[in-house]
């Protein structure tokens, strides 16, 4: 069985490569990926995320339920229209999925999930709610989701609604009515660019997309695969579930402390972390730019001078910077970050150590 | 897509084009657009003998690596350089400009076991 979005029609018209993307009929390029990252970087893309999971939780327990399941704190949702970025952590603390959450009522939220996740992430969601106050509704296939990404994102959505969006600062979003349907615009997005995902009605999607096409034709506006979804989002590095984070690694492992809020009472997976924080890591997730040819792949070993001392988690060429980029993790204990090398076809190549994102994000943040 | 009558073919998508006990080798039409954007190249060291689907070098797309293997055994007697600066020179010119290297033939009979333009299309490349 495999599903396909409301777009699909639109992706095989523009003679999209369609692939199986856990369980999702999925396009992942269309004019190409190196075309369509720079598109993206220069200009603006529009991509077909209407196999990501939304899961409504909502209820007088909706903020205590959520404070028990997630690493980061509730209150960071201080008022209607916030989003924030954290993980449903498993009792080793571990990745379960991480998640966007938008607050539409102090006691109404949506959680946006990985597709690949949908199923697992309910049945713990659902688990961990006896006792609680709380409904939950997965939506996932009543609710459809684009993306448009790119410098030219703020014009081309005022052109195709008629409305300008640029006082909404990243992680915001508010509700609008698109063509007489309420859908909600958000300033997010995985490319390290300006943007806007839209979320509305699976069969009220298409005719959005459609708008921004048509808006976006003059200002170079493509239609973007999952493959250069993950080219842009590597060079922003941000993890990705399966990849670089998965029910094994802790946010400490994976860099992301950030999401972490310690001072919270209690949060499954609360007990792990606080041990990971007080006794160090056993592996650690490091950046990585090739200095040599060559491109970086998942499995790769990294060592350090001759030792192995962890493996590529992703890897790419990044088409921005034209070197081979990517992520890994490796033994804290071992790790000299000026004697690293990648050992690709059985011989080592340089690598130097990279500190934060590989290009230097453009979001809209309120300053 | 393309596939010239006068080249020979391999199941893994190679191709060769004979001239007397020498061919030079490269992928398919069907191959490159299998692949996508080619961003790299790792060539073979001129001078290597190789067997016959022997592996013998890399072509990396962003997406993924694949291995290229030799259609017939022989020794490698030259590469084609420009595709280290220009890997795309297989998506634009894969029988031509995006050639990957050329073999002197050990024996240039098992030519004859590779498939026809007519075969390998049909049977291979959909």
């Amino acid at each position: 069985m495999s599903y396909r979005t409301p777009l699909y029609d639109h992706h095989t018209a523009h003679e999209a490569r369609m692939i199986d993307f856990h369980g999702w009929e999925m396009p992942v390029h269309y004019s190409g990926i190196l075309d369509e990252h720079q598109t993206v970087r220069t200009k603006a893309g529009i991509f077909d995320l209407s196999h990501m999971g939304e899961v409504d939780v909502s209820g007088p327990d909706a903020v205590a339920f959520l404070n028990k399941i997630i690493c980061n704190n509730m209150n960071r949702l201080s008022y209607n229209g916030r989003i924030i970025y954290t993980g449903m952590l498993n009792e080793k603390g571990g990745f379960v999925d991480d998640l966007l959450i938008y607050r539409k009522e102090a006691d109404s939220y949506m959680l946006v999930v990985n597709a690949a996740n949908r199923e697992d992430d309910l049945a713990w969601i659902e688990e961990h709610a006896k006792g609680f106050d709380v409904t939950i509704e997965d939506r996932s296939l009543q609710i459809g989701l684009i993306a448009l990404q790119g410098p030219s994102s703020v014009e081309i959505l005022k052109e195709a609604l008629g409305h300008s969006f640029k006082d909404l600062y990243y992680y915001h979003f508010t509700e609008y009515e698109i063509h007489g349907k309420p859908m909600i615009v958000s300033r997010t997005g995985y490319t390290g660019e300006d943007g806007f995902e839209i979320y509305g009605g699976w069969g009220d999607i298409p005719a959005v997309w459609d708008a921004i096409l048509e808006a976006g034709r003059h200002r170079g506006i493509k239609p973007i695969g999952l493959g250069a979804r993950d080219t842009l989002r590597l060079e922003s590095r941000y993890p990705l579930h399966g990849s670089d984070i998965d029910p094994d690694t802790t946010p400490l492992e994976a860099g992301l402390s950030w999401i972490v809020d310690f001072s919270k009472d209690d949060f499954i997976g609360k007990q792990a972390l606080v041990d990971q924080r007080d006794n160090g890591v056993p592996r650690q997730l490091i950046g990585f730019v090739l200095c040599d040819k060559g491109v970086p792949r998942a499995g790769y070993n990294i060592l350090c001078g001759n030792e192995v001392i962890g493996k590529v988690s992703s890897g790419t060429m990044s088409p921005s910077l034209q070197q081979g980029i990517g992520m890994g993790f490796v033994d804290p204990n071992k790790l000299d970050k000026k004697n690293l090398f990648l050992e690709i076809y059985d011989k080592p190549k340089k690598i130097d150590f990279q500190k934060g994102p590989f290009i230097r994000p453009r979001t809209y943040v309120k300053k | 897509m393309n596939f010239p009558e006068t080249l020979r073919y391999t199941p893994s998508h190679e191709w060769i084009k004979v001239d007397g006990s020498k061919a030079r080798v490269g992928i398919t039409s069907f191959a490159q657009k299998e692949l996508g954007d080619i961003v790299f190249v790792e060539l073979p060291e001129s001078g290597r003998d190789v067997k016959a689907e022997e592996a013998c070098c890399v072509v990396e797309s962003v997406k993924t690596a694949s291995d290229i293997y030799s259609p017939v055994a022989g020794t490698i007697t030259a590469i084609n350089e420009d595709l280290d600066k220009q890997p795309e020179l297989i998506n634009e010119d894969c029988y031509g400009k995006g050639w990957i290297f050329e073999i002197e033939l050990s024996d240039p009979s098992q030519v004859d076991q590779l498939l026809t333009a007519e075969v390998y299309s049909e049977s291979y490349a959909t």
